[in-house]
Formats: C-alpha cells, sequence, structure tokens
C-alpha cells in the first residue's frame, strides 16, 4: 500500500499535474484573500473560504481523474491487480495520496494567516477550524472523484463527470428550495454540502457534520473498492 | 506447479473460454497456442488472478488464485501481453516500485540491479520509460515479472516488437530461465514456441485443440504423410502417374524447380515411396528427389485450427 502512496504522490510531481493544481489553488486564494481581506480592510477570512469552496469544485477532479482511469487506459492495472496486494489497500492509497496533495493546497490559507497577522489579527481559531473543515470536505470530493474515476478508461471523461457531479452537489440547496414536499425536502437538502460546510466557515464545528463528510469518504472508497473488484467478475 | 482445472469464462454471449484443463510440472516451459482471438490472453489473465471464472478453479503451487490470492500471486512473475509500464518513471524507479509492490524480502538493490544486468538494461536504468523503444519495453516489463525470482513465470508474447538479435537473446533467456522456473510462454511465432518449449497447449475457440509432447505431437498429426518429390519430364505425365497410385490424399503442384524438374508436395495416408518409384519405372519419368516432409509445427497448428474450426 505504502509503495502505490508513494508512487502516486510522485507521480504528481514528475507530471504538470500536482504543480499546476498547487499553483491554481494558490493564485486564487491569494486573489479572494486580496479582495476579501487586504483591499476590504478585515482580517475575518471566512468569505475567502467561502469563495474557495467553488474553487474546490474545480481542483478536485484534475486531482482524481486519473487515478484508477490511467491505470485502466495503459493496462498498469494488470501489474497492480496481479500483485500479492489487496484491492481495498489500492483505492485507500491512491485516496492517501490524492489527499495530501489536497493538504499541501491548504496550506495557503496558513500563509494567508501570516500575511493577515502583519496588517491585522486573524482568528487563528477560525481559519484552523476552516482548513479541517476543507480538508473533511475534500476528502468527500476525493472520494467521490476516485469513485468516478473507476468507473471509465477515459481520463477526460472522468474529469468532467466529477466536475458536473460536484456542480450538482454544490446546487443541492437550490434544488431542494424547489422541492414542495417537507419530507423530502429536508432529505435533500440534509445531503448539501454547503451548508455543512458553512457551519464550519462560520467557527461551528458539528459532530454531525463530520460524521456525514467521514461517511460520504468511507462509502465512495468501498464502491470503489467493489467496482474494482466486481470488473474481474464481469 | 500449475493446474488449471474445467476453467470456462463467458463474457455476455460469447463463451470465451470452454471448460479448459491442463497442467504444468515443475521446471517444464509450456508453449501455448493458438490463433487470434482464442483465448490465451483470458487464459493467462485468469491464471494470474486479474480476472476471475467463471467455473473451474487455477492452483498455483497448491495455493488458489481466488481463494488465497496473496500466496498465488506471490509465486507469480507475469508479464501481460501490453506491458504494464508506468510511463512517466524511470526503469530503475519504477522496478523499485514493483518491488515494494511484491512485498518481496531481498536486497533491493542488489537485487535490481543484478536483473538489470542480466536483461542489458543498465544502460537505459536511468531513462524515462515512456522515452524507451518497444524492444526495452518489453525487456523492462519481463524485468518487473522476474522481480523477486518468483518459481512461476507467465510470459504473454515476451518477443513482439523485438529485432531478430533481440529475439534469439529472448529465446536463450527464457530457455536460461527454464532451467529453475516453470514458465508459461504463450506465442503465435511457432519457430519460438518450438524452440523453447518441452511441451504445448493449443487452444482455438476457447477449446483445447492439442495438449502434448512437440515431439509427440509432430509424429502423429492425424496420421497422414507428407513427401516432397521433385521428378524429371512433363508436369501432365508426371501427374498422371501419380493420380495411379492408391492412397494419396493431396497433390500440390509446386512448379518447376530446375530445367524439365517438377515439383511437388503429395500427402497419403501410407507410405506411398515404393508405389511412386514403381509407377515412374514403367514411364520415362526420372525421381531427382524424393523426401519425406514430415509435419511441421505450422503443419500440425493448421490442420487442428482449420479442422475445429466450423
Amino acid at each position: 500500500m505504502y509503495a502505490i502512496f508513494r508512487r502516486e504522490l510522485a507521480s504528481y510531481f514528475t507530471s504538470p499535474v500536482g504543480y499546476v493544481v498547487a499553483a491554481a489553488f494558490m493564485v486564487f486564494n491569494g486573489i479572494f484573500l486580496y479582495v476579501n481581506c487586504l483591499f476590504a480592510g478585515t482580517s475575518n477570512m471566512s468569505t475567502v473560504f467561502q469563495s474557495m469552496f467553488f474553487i474546490i469544485l474545480f481542483i478536485i477532479p484534475l486531482i482524481t481523474m486519473r487515478l484508477f482511469a490511467e491505470d485502466r487506459h495503459n493496462k498498469t492495472d494488470q501489474a497492480l491487480l496481479t500483485s500479492p496486494v489487496n484491492v481495498g489497500s489500492i483505492v485507500c492509497a491512491k485516496f492517501f495520496s490524492a489527499l495530501l496533495l489536497f493538504a499541501v493546497c491548504l496550506t495557503a490559507f496558513v500563509i494567508d494567516g501570516i500575511i493577515l497577522a502583519f496588517v491585522g489579527s486573524p482568528d487563528w481559531g477560525v481559519i484552523i477550524g476552516n482548513i479541517l473543515a476543507m480538508a473533511l470536505m475534500g476528502s468527500s470530493f476525493i472520494a467521490i472523484g476516485i469513485f468516478i474515476s473507476s468507473l471509465t478508461e477515459s481520463v477526460i471523461i472522468a474529469a468532467v463527470v466529477s466536475f458536473a457531479v460536484n456542480m450538482v452537489i454544490s446546487m443541492v440547496d437550490s434544488i431542494a428550495s424547489t422541492i414542495p414536499w417537507d419530507s423530502l425536502k429536508s432529505l435533500v437538502a440534509s445531503l448539501s454540502f454547503q451548508s455543512r460546510y458553512a457551519n464550519f466557515s462560520l467557527g461551528i464545528v458539528s459532530f454531525s457534520d463530520v460524521v456525514f463528510f467521514l461517511s460520504v469518504t468511507v462509502l465512495f472508497l468501498f464502491l470503489t473498492d467493489r467496482i474494482v473488484d466486481r470488473r474481474r467478475w464481469a | 506447479m500449475i493446474q488449471v482445472r474445467n476453467v470456462s469464462k463467458r463474457y455476455g454471449r460469447h463463451q470465451a473460454l470452454d471448460d479448459i484443463s491442463f497442467e504444468v510440472k515443475k521446471g517444464d516451459i509450456l508453449g501455448f497456442l493458438g490463433p487470434n482471438g482464442a483465448g490465451k490472453s483470458t487464459t493467462m489473465n485468469i491464471i494470474t488472478g486479474y480476472i476471475s471464472c467463471d467455473s473451474g478453479e487455477v492452483l498455483i503451487d497448491g495455493k488458489n488464485i481466488l481463494e488465497d490470492p496473496k500466496a498465488a500471486k506471490s509465486r507469480m512473475g507475469y508479464l501481460p501481453e501490453i506491458p504494464p509500464l508506468y510511463n512517466d518513471m524511470t526503469v530503475e524507479k519504477y522496478l523499485e516500485f514493483m518491488f515494494r509492490l511484491k512485498r518481496i524480502r531481498l536486497p533491493m538493490e542488489e537485487h535490481i540491479s543484478k536483473i538489470l544486468d542480466d536483461l542489458n538494461l543498465s544502460d537505459v536504468s536511468e531513462r524515462i520509460i515512456g522515452h524507451l523503444s518497444k524492444g526495452y519495453r518489453q525487456r523492462v516489463g519481463l524485468a518487473q515479472a522476474l522481480l523477486g525470482d518468483p518459481p512461476v513465470l507467465i510470459l504473454d508474447e515476451p518477443s513482439v516488437g523485438l529485432d531478430p538479435a533481440q529475439i534469439i537473446e529472448m529465446r536463450n533467456l527464457i530457455r536460461k530461465l527454464g532451467e529453475n522456473h516453470t514458465v508459461i510462454l504463450s506465442s503465435h511465432v511457432l519457430t519460438e514456441i518450438q524452440a523453447v518449449c518441452d511441451k504445448i497447449v493449443m487452444i482455438n475457440n476457447g477449446k483445447i485443440a492439442a495438449n502434448g509432447k512437440i515431439d509427440l505431437l509432430m509424429g502423429t498429426g492425424k496420421g497422414t504423410k507428407i513427401i516432397r518429390l521433385v521428378a524429371e519430364g512433363r508436369e501432365q505425365g508426371i501427374l498422371s502417374a501419380l493420380k495411379s497410385i492408391d492412397g494419396i490424399i493431396k497433390i500440390t503442384s509446386l512448379g518447376e524447380s530446375e530445367r524439365g524438374c517438377y515439383e511437388f508436395r503429395i500427402e497419403s495416408r501410407k507410405d506411398i515411396r515404393r508405389a511412386i518409384s514403381r509407377a515412374f519405372s514403367r514411364t520415362d519419368i526420372a525421381i531427382m528427389l524424393m523426401q519425406p516432409a514430415g509435419h511441421s509445427l505450422e503443419d500440425i497448428y493448421l490442420e487442428l485450427i482449420s479442422g475445429k474450426q466450423g
């Protein structure tokens, strides 16, 4: 498992993908920091985090698109699946490599905080809470992206479908508001990533939100494991 | 060492493998033959556990590939039809990755550099795999299969894309590996199989068409005999003299081979050499050459493939 984790992580940085993703994340982060905090003259970073929610929708499919699709396309999955390693650890290794790249991106917020500390007094509690929230939500998006990557042989299709799915997830709140039946409305609304994330960015850490994101992550990693294993039986 | 028992595999409506059974004993090199699409790669993918079978079982050194996959897989090195190479890695980094992936307990650097030496890959060990030529890629694929010195090697078309010198090299290498490994080698280059393997399994339309020692199969070939004949005389005259002989299945005229001499390939049910010389003695046709051609592996192959089709 560690071998695959290392290989995947190294592959982000031997190809342009890792650099492009990290650079894009940090460029947008810089723009939002300047516009929402430095230019607006506040050290409250909540709006920066809210804006970054949408950037994540774009960024994560780029991190996850090749994880399984490329292996299948290049037939390197034969090497992985004929090695004495079980499918679950292959899935986990790929997940953690993507999560680590995402975590590297998140360090941008620490730099933001340090910059703000020169001109004001940022609330480190909010910053750290938000970074954790982003990591939790990001891991859910990564698990969904990995799942989609395992369904196709095409890296492009994996990216486009993941992006579309992420867009739908971001629209869950608006979809829920159009549903006339209350029970269904609250059920759909409870699937919203955004409202749960908003709680975090206001500094409210609720146990149920943490469990929600962790459950989504585990569910999709499990489904990926089933898909990869199931294909051998098709 | 490798036991394949009653393995069947179906893709939708297409029966890819239909009740395949064979066995490879320790130290044997088994040639796995068949036309494209016959099920060679499917069988190899099932043996190595890449895909499953619908029924039947595969045992590697007594370990069932589906029930005890880790034990079975760790005893095998597999070179698939398309070598599973990561194009963004250097040869050395790739082999280190595969070494760790296979959880091999040997001194890594020493082991990898020995394999690189054996396969003449040391010069390219620092190069990115994506930039290598087909011949090198094939050898890196083989290097990956040899990691950990597994007792069983499954090689799917190992000499595809190699130049003639490399093919000979690869053949010698496989023969050498056969001394202390059990090898399954698939190919549709018959001369390669003939040069390297002790036994063959021939597969056609998902079924086993032949299974046994090469020498035995070549000797039998459904009992027909083949003679190469060069005779001096008029072509029509020779043909009509030949047609009077009993037991001939087919005469193929190969044209004028020297001035005034014609060559024929004659298939018959029994030995007809005596009958031919007697038939010619009544005419002024002279035998310039008469040679039992025997069955090449090609003959057996074509016979079995055409006989079992339709």
